[in-house]
């Protein structure tokens, strides 16, 4: 049963991509969005089937066929259903399902063979994701891990016609690629180290040693997992590529770039969790990396324009949370973090979406406005959304995002809970900055035929609309409304899953989770704390949240009071400080200083005009100089090709002779 | 290295007298050049012509396959030698092998490398018709 | 003497009679004749293909220099695949080409013939033979497109340098038979074996010259200049056959030299090895990012692939010696039928393998532009593809040996490779043409052959462990 969950997606792929342009769009979207249907539902009656079983014991596996065996190296095809993959799964099908149906309604100005393209390329990430938390082993999720790239590339450049989602695709693969070598090297290390790749036994074997105080091997390999889950999860250095990814569908971002994909490196370190805390430094080196990204992230996303770039940025800025929460050992708190942003990031993409659906593919938020009275339900779900990323209870991003900052400072690192607060301050504002602008004030748009322009320029599929205006903006059709209502009721409650029990709740979530990052044989073995230690727990963290909440309230009152009641006061803050504002519309320049430091430098250097060949080395350069050095090499060494064979031959008899000398002098 | 002695003296012994021949010639022989010894030496007649002109590729295949049937020669006699004690089995081989290289000499009769002479050539009647000087080159393989 | 005496050399016969009646039929075909020689071709192959299945864990010997053990079959079944492949391939090509029918596949089954062979050769002597024969129908298989200027400059250089480096084999194959006594594989490793070898120059000199001559066989730098260049001048078909067929059955033999016979001396080769692996991964690999003609950039990624290959030799231990094989199975299929999509779309007049006649391949050729792409994928090693599993492998055998900087080069260059292998795929898919040229027709037979081949190569990604299992059961008779 359980390898059906990833295989119906699979099925959904193969018929899409092989007889999709010959169906009509009603039956490929349909068959799509049933498929994902089927799998939540199959997901479901897994997770009951799990849940049914005693808290120590809740583990389900199903081992396909014996994958790669020869001697003691043995890979399986297994799939292991366990508290930390049924939330994935859950998620990945759940809000996947919904985002296939919102799909339908969004793509359906696509041609049906595009229509047919698209829906394939959906399906087959599914299966891939599934692969990848289902996977019992390194192999299997490495596997979905480079699956899900490879269909996220697709996705991002689904518009292949346009030079910039050409241009972000190639970005997002060739960053994720550099994750990708560090995290394939972390693997064969543990391979090396623990003679096995199944998650359960390295939780095992490192159970039984003592954590590492100095840098040491775990730390290696960890460190090595975490660079792969850097570029997965876009965290710094490699986040660069999540911004520019917002190219490809809105759906698409909703999906892979919020909810499940750049979620990833946040499980596989959760999955992780026994390793992972046996290496300490690392941790550390998480908690500060998350810490960072996430203000620095929300920083940029106060200045942006673009409604998706906005949201891109809070996506990162989150992440920052989720990877905050694993480097300081709340791995129960980052999933959950998880889950419940899933809920309300997708909606808040598919908000966006319907926004940029409505007024035909119009992105900059300074040209919108006033859409609350036009748009009504993308509205309200919308706010939702925002209040629940904001913070304020009894929304789910309040629980989440409690449970993290608490056991931040809680584990001893105030100074990443002071970041955090700020973060949680800039989120508030930047969020509200972007419902105020969008949805409150007057519509700033074109009024006529300007505004065509645009949307030719911005989307060819656009054209039939020539000559929109104001008054043709509609809200969002039935099949993306159900979807955006569903969602804005699952951000509401999904937080209650993890009432913490400084609240009155029993954090069901992090119980239900908990077995997960233990070591198979410590099950039951939590450390019991005395009563006094949790009464004054309690106490702190009850504080920390009636601060945390204040600070979301004073990021509301913000955003309200500088861009509702006195608008002006953004543009005389933009003016009074020119370079803050420069600064944070531009990113902090960090595409720019990748640029001068590692891309430029390698154009310069390649004046061949085979302006094909730039690719590899803006490739190569972004790891290093390595990239230079293949392009000017390559140059070089094809000349010592001559075509003569005289040189062929003594270049044969100086291989000989260098062999031979080798023996002599050895 | 014993034993390898006297293949050190052998080879010492060879160069030595490859050595010593040409400087002792060089010494010994009187040296008397005229034009004509220095003339390259064709059979008593004046030379014409370039050394280096283009022969018929026939001539090639010819000694190729002369080397090929040679072999078969030189495999032959061992087996004759060894004839009675090899038996019928060796019989049975030494057929397999000539018939193995029966294939290759059908091959090359049918494909015509055995055709001297250009008549059998039906190229050749075509360059008939262009002209004499076309057969003319045609016949010494300078045409084609 | 019974029949049995015979029972290894069944397949090499079967063969063998194949090419025979396809020359003697090529003797008899008057002009303008149609014969169906490759159909011929075929029946032998697969009279072959059934004679190694049959032979399969008897350990036949014949002869004394002659052995069908598992590990020889296994590399037979690669060749007579790649052969069986190259035929179906070719049946279109080389009557639209206008190529000499008899001879291109009476050559193919000669030079199949040499190389099994090889591939069961247990003397030093015979391994020669074998290779001379191999070696000789694939120079005239280069050039076999004789009125084509590039073709027969590429023939003729192979040919000179084969010949160059055939003495070094030999030169290494007589300097051994000076240390021990012997050309028999068996009584060498005794030898080799019984006494400390390690300082004696000899037996040092005999390996470098070994190294030397299958270096240049197999293509590794810095005996690999003659690749680009005949790989690039042969007609695609044939450049699949050779980069895949020559390569399977020179490695094979160097590996069974190396890793039996001369396997107490590891110490003394394996640095050896490694430095040509190394420069060998990074060589390929970065030339190759340069090239813009794909039949030379396919030479570029063959050689590269050879280096992974030598990896498999370096590490030499149980994990290596499998690895090998597997890497040579999942790298045939895909190098021929990345060469036969070339050469399906490359006629006589125009042979359309730079890499701008690929733009905008998947509107003219959906088919063999996805087919190309998953066997790009495997060149490149992603998964689920051969190349992914191959790589694992191989580099996985590197890292139990303790050699793990090769295995880093041997990633780092992988990585670099899959530039030039998407570069090909972006052509294919994202790159517009202005001038559309008219779809050239494909026969239906190669398309299901190349079907079949891809699929092939998608199941050893995806379900490797039964010819991982065959692999790792056909070493152990001879190591």
């Amino acid at each position: 049963m359980l390898s059906l969950i990833p295989l119906l997606p699979f099925a959904g792929f193969l018929v899409n991509a092989s007889m999709g342009r010959r169906l009509p769009k009603a039956a490929s979207g349909g068959l799509a969005s049933a498929v994902m249907v089927a799998s939540f539902l199959v997901a479901v009656q897994q997770v009951w089937a799990l849940a049914a079983l005693p808290a120590g014991e809740r583990a389900l596996s199903q081992t396909v066929f014996t994958w790669i065996a020869s001697g003691d190296f043995v890979i399986d095809l297994t799939f292991r259903l366990d508290p930390l993959s049924a939330v994935m799964i859950l998620v990945i099908t759940g809000i996947g399902s919904l985002i296939h149906i919102y799909s339908t309604a969004y793509m359906h100005e696509e041609t049906g063979s595009e229509f047919a393209r698209y829906f394939s390329y959906l399906n087959l990430f599914v299966f891939f994701m599934l692969l990848l938390v289902l996977g019992s082993n390194f192999l299997v999720m490495f596997v979905g891990w480079e699956g899900v790239g490879l269909c996220s590339y697709l996705l991002i450049g689904f518009y292949y016609t346009k030079k910039a989602a050409g241009d972000a695709s190639k970005k997002a693969f060739i960053v994720n690629r550099i994750g990708d070598y560090a995290f394939i090297l972390g693997t064969l290390l543990a391979l090396v180290t623990f003679g096995t790749l199944d998650f359960q036994q390295i939780a095992g074997q490192v159970a039984a040693m003592p954590p590492e105080v100095t840098f040491g091997t775990f730390s290696l390999i960890t460190l090595l997992l975490f660079i792969g889950a850097t570029g997965k999860s876009a965290q710094i250095p490699l986040y660069t590529w999540l911004p520019d990814a917002m190219e490809g569908p809105t759906p698409v971002s909703a999906l892979i770039h919020a909810a499940t994909m750049v979620t990833a490196g946040v499980y596989m370190i959760g999955r992780n969790a026994v390793l992972f805390e046996a290496a300490p430094l690392t941790l550390t080196i998480v908690a500060v990396v998350g810490a960072l990204t996430a203000i620095f992230a929300g920083t940029i996303a106060i200045a942006q324009n673009d409604i998706k770039r906005v949201l891109a940025y809070s996506t990162v800025s989150q992440l920052g949370y989720m990877f905050l929460a694993m480097g300081v050992g709340a791995f129960g708190a980052g999933i959950f973090h998880l889950f419940t942003h899933a809920f309300f990031k997708a909606l808040l993409f598919l908000g966006s979406g319907a926004v940029i659906h409505a007024l035909h593919h119009e992105q900059d938020i300074r040209h919108m406005g006033g859409l609350k009275a036009k748009l009504p339900v993308t509205y309200w779900t919308f706010l939702i959304g925002s209040i629940a990323i904001a913070g304020v209870p009894p929304l789910a991003g309040f629980f989440s995002k409690d449970e993290v900052l608490f056991y931040t400072f809680y584990n001893g690192h105030q100074l990443l809970w002071v970041v955090g607060v700020i973060t949680s301050l800039l989120t508030a504002t930047y969020m509200f900055r972007l419902v105020f602008l969008t949805f409150h004030g007057e519509y700033r748009g074109p009024q006529s035929a300007q505004g065509a322009q645009r949307a030719h320029g911005a989307h060819g599929a656009a054209a039939e609309h020539s000559g929109h205006s104001e008054h043709s903006v509609h809200d969002a059709p039935p099949a993306m409304a159900v979807v955006l209502i569903l969602l804005a009721i699952g951000s509401a409650v999904v937080g209650f899953l993890g009432v913490p029990h400084a609240l009155g709740g029993h954090n069901q979530f992090g119980e239900w989770l908990h077995p997960s990052f233990v070591a198979p044989a410590a099950h039951g073995m939590a450390e019991a704390a005395s009563a006094a230690d949790e009464a004054s727990k309690i106490a702190l963290e009850r504080l920390l949240m009636a601060i945390s909440v204040l600070v979301a309230l004073a990021g509301i009152a913000l955003a309200f009071g500088v861009w509702v009641r006195r608008p002006e006061i953004a543009d005389r803050a933009a003016a009074q400080f020119p370079g803050v504002h420069r600064l944070l519309l531009n990113k902090y320049y960090v595409d720019e200083a990748y640029d001068a430091a590692v891309v430029q430098p390698i154009h310069r250097l390649s004046q061949d005009g085979l302006w094909r060949a730039m690719d590899v080395k803006v490739v190569d350069g972004a790891v290093n100089a390595a990239g230079q050095a293949v392009g000017g090499l390559s140059a070089v060494l094809r000349l010592v090709q001559t075509g003569s064979v005289r040189s062929y031959a003594a270049s044969t008899f100086l291989g000989a002779v260098v062999i031979l000398g080798y023996f002599l002098w050895r | 290295m014993e034993g390898w002695g006297g293949i050190g003296v052998m080879m010492a012994v060879a160069i030595g007298f490859g050595i010593s021949s040409v400087i002792l010639s060089q010494f010994l022989g009187p040296s008397n050049p005229t034009p004509e010894k220095e003339a390259p030496y064709e059979c008593g007649v004046p030379p014409v012509g370039d050394a280096r002109e283009r022969q018929s590729v026939k001539f090639y295949l010819v000694a190729m396959i002369f080397l090929l049937f040679d072999i078969e020669v030189a495999f032959l006699y061992p087996w004759a030698m060894a004839l009675r004690d090899l038996g019928w089995f060796g019989l049975a081989q030494i057929t397999v092998f000539i018939l193995i290289l029966l294939v290759g000499y059908i091959y090359i009769w049918r494909k015509g490398v055995l055709d001297w002479g250009p008549e059998s050539d039906p190229d050749y009647h075509v360059a008939k018709v262009l002209g004499p000087s076309v057969v003319k080159r045609y016949r010494y393989g300078t045409g084609n | 003497m019974g029949t049995s005496a015979f029972d290894a050399v069944i397949p090499v016969i079967c063969v063998t009679l194949a090419g025979l009646v396809v020359l003697l039929a090529e003797s008899f075909r008057k002009k303008q004749e149609r014969m169906p020689l490759g159909g011929l071709a075929l029946i032998g192959l697969i009279g072959a293909v059934i004679a190694c299945v049959l032979l399969w864990d008897r350990n036949a010997t014949s002869f004394g220099m002659v052995t069908a053990d598992n590990y020889a079959l296994f590399v037979n079944l690669i060749i007579l695949t790649v052969g069986i492949l190259t035929v179906v391939f070719s049946q279109h090509t080389v009557e639209r080409d206008g190529l000499p029918a008899g001879e291109y596949y009476a050559l193919l089954l000669f030079a199949i013939v040499g190389m099994m062979l090889m591939v069961q050769a247990t003397d030093l002597l015979l391994v020669f033979l074998a290779l001379e024969t191999m070696s000789i129908a694939v120079y005239v298989l280069t050039g076999i497109r004789f009125n084509d200027a590039r073709g027969t400059e590429a023939a003729f250089k192979y040919f000179l340098l084969g010949a160059f480096a055939s003495a070094f084999l030999l030169y290494g194959i007589a300097f051994l038979f000076g240390v021990t006594g012997t050309t028999s594989l068996d009584g060498i490793g005794t030898v080799v074996a019984a006494q400390s070898m390690s300082g004696n120059p000899m037996i040092l000199a005999a390996i470098a010259l070994l190294i030397v001559g299958f270096g240049f066989k197999v293509g590794v730098v810095p005996f690999h200049q003659w690749s680009p260049d005949a790989y690039e001048g042969a007609p695609a078909l044939v450049t699949g056959f050779m980069s895949t067929g020559v390569k399977a059955a020179a490695m094979a033999a160097f590996a069974r030299i190396f890793l039996s016979s001369l396997e107490p001396m590891i110490t003394d080769w394996a640095p050896v090895l490694w430095g040509v692996a190394a420069i060998t991964m990074i060589l390929g690999t970065v030339v190759g990012v340069a090239q813009t003609n794909l039949k030379r950039m396919l030479a570029y990624s063959s050689i590269a692939h050879a280096g992974y290959l030598l990896v498999g030799i370096v590490a030499g231990n149980e994990v290596g010696k499998a690895a090998i094989l597997f890497y040579l199975a999942a790298y045939a299929l895909t190098n021929v039928a990345g060469f036969a999509i070339i050469g399906l779309l490359g006629t006589k007049a125009a042979p359309n393998d730079d890499l701008r006649d690929y733009a905008g391949l998947w509107h003219t050729h959906p088919a063999l532009a996805g087919l190309m792409t998953i066997v790009l994928l495997s060149l490149g090693g992603f998964p689920p593809t051969a190349g992914f599993i191959a790589k694992w492998y191989i580099f996985s055998a590197a890292v139990g040996s303790g050699y793990y900087w090769l295995a880093i080069i041997g990633f780092l260059s992988s990585v670099v490779s899959v530039f030039f292998y998407l570069r090909i795929v972006v052509m294919m898919f994202m790159t517009e043409r202005d001038a559309r040229p008219v779809p050239l027709p494909v026969a239906a037979s190669a398309m299901a052959g190349l079907a079949v081949t891809v699929a092939a190569i998608l199941y050893l990604g995806i379900l490797p462990s039964r010819v991982i299992d065959l692999a790792a059961a056909s070493i152990s008779t001879v190591f």
